[in-house]
């Protein structure tokens, strides 16, 4: 072979000497430092305490958020949703959908840096690890030593620990669907429903595996989102960037003509999904500014100015101006679809109907003719009713001619949170109809509470007409 | 896993093809670990289900699981559930099951897949009958009485129409002139010679002195309201002049009319004949 046919090979393997793909073969150990995004970490889990917290939280004497599948109810604080409101859900999919567009676009995966369950709870048991075997130096030492009893037993607590917050987490979710107080005392007596246990073993398991041992892997290869968010980044989106033109050539401190980065390495070692933020953007960041934190306490020191590794667009980097974040055509398109998700949820959340109401027209036969030669048509009423009373309601037709409800204006008494159909039927003279097929209006008013009033529309049909 | 990132330094296998090597790396332990729990879970399967089949039958798996065995327990799953409202209404009449919304609706749901097998081939779906064949169920006119507990007898010990073939016991004329009378009458505009007529032909014995039936009808001969606009076997004269002549479910007689409910007492049990009389009543004719 020639040495000219050779050269393009080889041109790849020195091209692919970066290439490291980081499949779970190390554990990362990640230093933990103070800093600013260390904090907005902090704060941001927060949320997740409230997830914890909030199925304790009692409104008008039940669950403030309770997700009661048996009853096929949702209860937000005093609204209750059935499963007819649903269509709700889809635009609160599609509000949580444009939250992470939106945010993305302008800051990219902020999610993933500080608010996903993932980072979280991976931080949360990194944080465990650190005060149980010490810093990534000692924890590295202690993976590597051989078994003794210390290690024994720093392992033992340390994932007994990791268990209990799995534990926790499982009943956590599955008190969302239950009352939390007594799913805690069924668990506690192992006297639990066996969906519990399903429930909770693979919360526990999820959670130690994923938080445990998984962790950036997950980020990695498991997460579409992850992946989902990357194409949502363009050149106006600000992201953690290396100061390439700035740092570069990276070299120690003490020799001159260097570069301001003096390639310590911090930014690496503090990374939870250990990459390297100097070969700039890459699938493996989550933008959470753990390096941000490091290179800036490294300038510090060496009395450089901050930002050598910063919140930064390519354009930014590049000496270009931002746009203003209203002049975006995706920031306008995120937040308009996400005001009008916003103001469908508002609608509905303000304009449940006390009664879920169907009046369904016998098809067969579609009439039937009586003995004094009358037509006789059959409906079906299937009313929901969703406030906590008791309703009697009156039925009536409004606008009809030559129709009348047999057994004239029948109440149908609707017990609270039940649909039991009932049956209605008009009659008319063939002679007083004007068609084969008429509108009928049904009004059914609540004899309680005559606010509640709903109308439904149906057919008459008969066979002749005129 | 990806033991050396440098390619250049890479163990490889010795195949070379024009510069480009085999490397051995391994695939990522997570890789590994899922194709290992693959091929086991399919083993486990193998074992466990039904899964290789053979010349005759497939491999019957040691936990014994088959279809019929899961439908026949999800059918008594569904037994149980059903139980309590059964007991229900074995234990009250008719009238205290229409009057309950609840169990009246539990009824007619029950009913559907009774009243589908065992009466919609001649009744149709929604009762509205065959006409000239099958009674309709859905109107307020009825042979033997519309009420929940006749209808109940109804269904339970089945009925059968009785009317004697008038040709050669009347004359021909006056066969003639009792068809126009009855569908004279069936539009209110019967004469009285005409009703004279059927008083002295003795169609009154059962039909009644009026033709609006009668009480006869409780005697289960089920003597229709010749009054009314709803005729059990075609109202036009050709099919009335048929009725009148040949009668019903006469032995021997051809061209006689057949209306037979068979008794369902035997076949279906005494709370699944009271829910389908609840079905039926709620057609839109129940009295």
């Amino acid at each position: 072979m020639s040495e000219r046919e050779q050269e393009p090979v080889e041109q790849m393997y020195k091209d692919a000497v970066h290439w490291h793909v980081n499949t779970g073969g190390e554990t990362i150990h990640a230093k933990r430092m103070p800093g600013r995004f260390r904090s907005y970490k902090w704060y941001a889990s927060v949320l997740w305490v409230l997830y914890l917290l909030t199925p304790y939280m009692r409104w008008d004497g039940h669950q403030a958020i309770l997700f009661n599948i048996p009853e096929r109810q949702f209860h937000l604080f005093s609204i209750t949703l059935w499963p007819q409101d649903i269509w709700m859900l889809s635009l609160v999919l599609i509000l949580l959908a444009m939250t992470l567009f939106g945010v993305t676009a302008v800051a990219g995966r902020v999610w993933c840096g500080y608010f996903c369950f993932q980072t979280v709870w991976t931080d949360w048991f990194t944080w465990i690890e650190d005060k149980i075997e010490g810093n990534p130096v000692q924890r590295r030492k202690l993976d590597e030593a051989p078994w003794s009893a210390r290690k024994l037993r720093l392992k033992l607590l340390k994932h007994a620990i990791w268990l209990l917050m799995a534990v926790i987490t499982g009943i956590t979710f599955a008190a969302y669907f239950t009352d939390a107080f007594e799913l805690w005392q069924r668990y506690l007596t192992l006297d639990a429903p066996p969906v519990a246990w399903v429930v909770l073993a693979a919360f526990v398991f999820g959670t130690y595996v994923f938080a445990g041992f998984m962790r950036e892997q997950v980020c990695f290869w498991l997460c579409p989102y992850a992946r989902i968010q990357s194409v949502m980044v363009d050149k106006d989106t600000v992201l953690p960037t290396y100061d390439e033109m700035r740092g570069e050539p990276r070299g120690k401190a003490k020799d001159k003509g260097n570069g301001d980065c003096i390639d310590c390495r911090l930014c690496v070692g503090v990374c939870p999904t250990g990459v390297d933020i100097r070969e700039g953007m890459q699938e493996g960041c989550i933008t959470c500014g753990m390096c941000i934190d490091a290179c800036n306490s490294v300038m510090d020191k060496l009395d450089r100015p901050r930002g050598l590794i910063r919140y930064a667009s390519r354009k930014e980097m590049a000496g270009e101006v931002l746009p203003p974040l209203f002049r975006r055509p995706r920031v306008i398109t995120y937040c308009t679809i996400f005001l009008l998700a916003v103001s469908g949820i508002v609608y509905g959340m303000t304009h449940i109907p006390p009664i879920e109401l169907s009046i369904v027209h016998e098809r067969q036969p579609l009439y039937i003719q009586m003995s004094n030669g009358d037509i006789q048509n059959r409906y079906t009423v299937k009313a929901l009713n969703k406030t906590p009373a008791t309703l009697h309601m009156q039925v009536s037709l409004s606008g009809a001619t030559g129709l009348a409800i047999v057994d004239g204006g029948q109440e149908i008494v609707l017990e609270p949170g039940k649909m039991i159909p009932a049956h209605l039927f008009l009659v008319a003279h063939p002679g007083a109809l004007t068609a084969k097929k008429v509108t009928v209006n049904f009004v059914l008013e609540s004899v309680e509470s005559p606010h509640i009033r709903m109308e439904y529309e149906s057919v008459f049909m008969a066979p002749g007409g005129r | 896993m990806a033991k050396q990132n440098k390619p250049q330094h890479a163990p490889d296998t010795g195949h070379e093809w024009d510069g480009i090597r085999e490397l051995t790396n391994p695939p990522p332990r997570w890789w590994m670990i899922t194709f290992h729990a693959s091929w086991i879970w399919c083993v486990v399967y193998f074992i466990l289900y039904p899964s290789i089949p053979l010349v005759h039958e497939a491999t019957k798996g040691i936990l014994g699981w088959t279809q019929i065995k899961e439908l026949k327990e999800a059918v008594a799953e569904n037994d149980k559930v059903k139980a309590p409202y059964l007991q229900k209404v074995a234990a009250m009449d008719g009238q205290a099951l229409l009057a309950d919304a609840g169990l009246r609706s539990f009824a007619e749901s029950s009913a559907k897949a009774i009243f589908g097998d065992n009466c919609a081939a001649c009744h149709g779906a929604g009762g509205e009958g065959a006409p000239g064949l099958f009674p309709s169920l859905a109107d307020d006119d009825w042979l033997y009485g519309g009420d929940i507990n006749t209808i109940i007898e109804s269904i339970t010990d089945g009925r059968r129409g009785d009317m004697p073939a008038h040709e050669g016991m009347v004359d021909e004329a006056d066969i003639e002139k009792l068809a126009d009378f009855v569908i004279a009458s069936a539009e209110g505009k019967g004469t009285p010679e005409g009703l004279a007529l059927f008083n002295d032909t003795g169609c009154a014995g059962c039909h009644g002195e009026n033709a609006a039936g009668g009480a006869i009808n409780e005697l289960g001969s089920g003597a229709s309201n010749l009054t009314d606009g709803i005729w059990r076997f075609g109202g036009s004269r050709d099919e009335v002049l048929r009725t009148i002549r040949y009668g019903v479910n006469q032995e021997g007689v051809a061209n006689t009319r057949i209306a037979i409910m068979p008794a369902f007492g035997g076949k279906l049990s005494p709370e699944a004949i009271k829910m389908l009389a609840v079905k039926v009543h709620e057609f839109g004719g129940g009295k």
